[in-house]
């Protein structure tokens, strides 16, 4: 732990819609990631539904925000995981999941990272803190 | 340690800004220090001085003028401030209003964030 870098790691627990705890937090990740520190994105439990593509806002009367999820990449968040099991458990797989940005060189679409549990488990324990949203 | 602290919601309706200040004043007296203290979401409203709370509760307002009158950097989110008709006017004493940025600066300076809140 005695790296400069500091290792920061985002978790997405919470329903993306319904109160303000992700939209918030997804602006502290905007802003967080022109630091210099190691940022990376979990979501999991019910905010695997903020890595839903199509989502409409419309009916909440709400801005939405997956058009900022779509450019992730761009502000330079690359490590965005979603864990398996929330997924399989709410329905979704990985044709569900929204685009985060472009690949520079391939122009590929970039989407999250499926991981297992366990493997989360082991990135945890390397952050210097945790964030959750 | 070097300590931070994000508390995410408002006072009296919840208990994370009273475990919050239980919390930082235990770990003064450890010995560990306060890098500053972050209000966030419906955190912002910990520190209005419109608060009147009867006068046999706690004034948790007043509690946290009280910490950052003993130096430790206390920051309300500018953002989340605005959304919520926090300004600068309404805020108690050695309180601030500032940006992100100064979370960010909270959780890469601090050895730990301890986080309040649902």
């Amino acid at each position: 732990m005695s790296d400069d870098i500091k290792k920061i790691m985002f978790t997405v627990r919470k329903a993306p819609h319904g109160s303000i705890y992700v939209y918030e937090g997804l602006e502290v990740k905007l802003i967080m990631a022109a630091y210099d520190a190691d940022i990376s994105v979990v979501f999991m439990d019910d905010g695997v539904n903020a890595l839903r593509a199509g989502q409409d806002t419309k009916e909440l009367g709400i801005k939405g925000f997956e058009a900022t999820y779509g450019v992730l990449v761009d502000y330079e968040i690359e490590k965005v995981y979603v864990d398996r099991k929330s997924m399989e458990d709410r329905g979704m797989t990985e044709a569900d999941l929204l685009v985060i940005g472009e690949d520079e060189d391939t122009e590929e679409d970039i989407r999250p990272t499926i991981i297992d549990a366990d493997e989360i488990a082991k990135m945890m324990a390397e952050q210097h803190n945790i964030m959750p949203f | 340690m070097k300590f931070a602290v994000l508390v995410y919601e408002g006072p009296y309706n919840h208990e994370a800004s009273d475990s919050a200040y239980n919390f930082i004043n235990a770990a003064l007296e450890k010995g560990h220090e306060c890098r500053g203290i972050f209000f966030y979401h419906d955190g912002v409203y910990n520190v209005t001085k419109l608060m009147e709370p009867p006068q046999d509760d706690r004034h948790i307002a007043n509690r946290w003028s009280e910490l950052g009158a003993k130096g430790i950097d206390i920051v309300v989110c500018i953002a989340a401030a605005k959304r919520r008709g926090i300004v600068d006017d309404v805020l108690v004493d050695n309180v601030r209003i500032s940006g992100l940025g100064q979370l960010t600066m909270m959780a890469i300076e601090a050895d730990k964030m301890v986080v309040f809140g649902d």
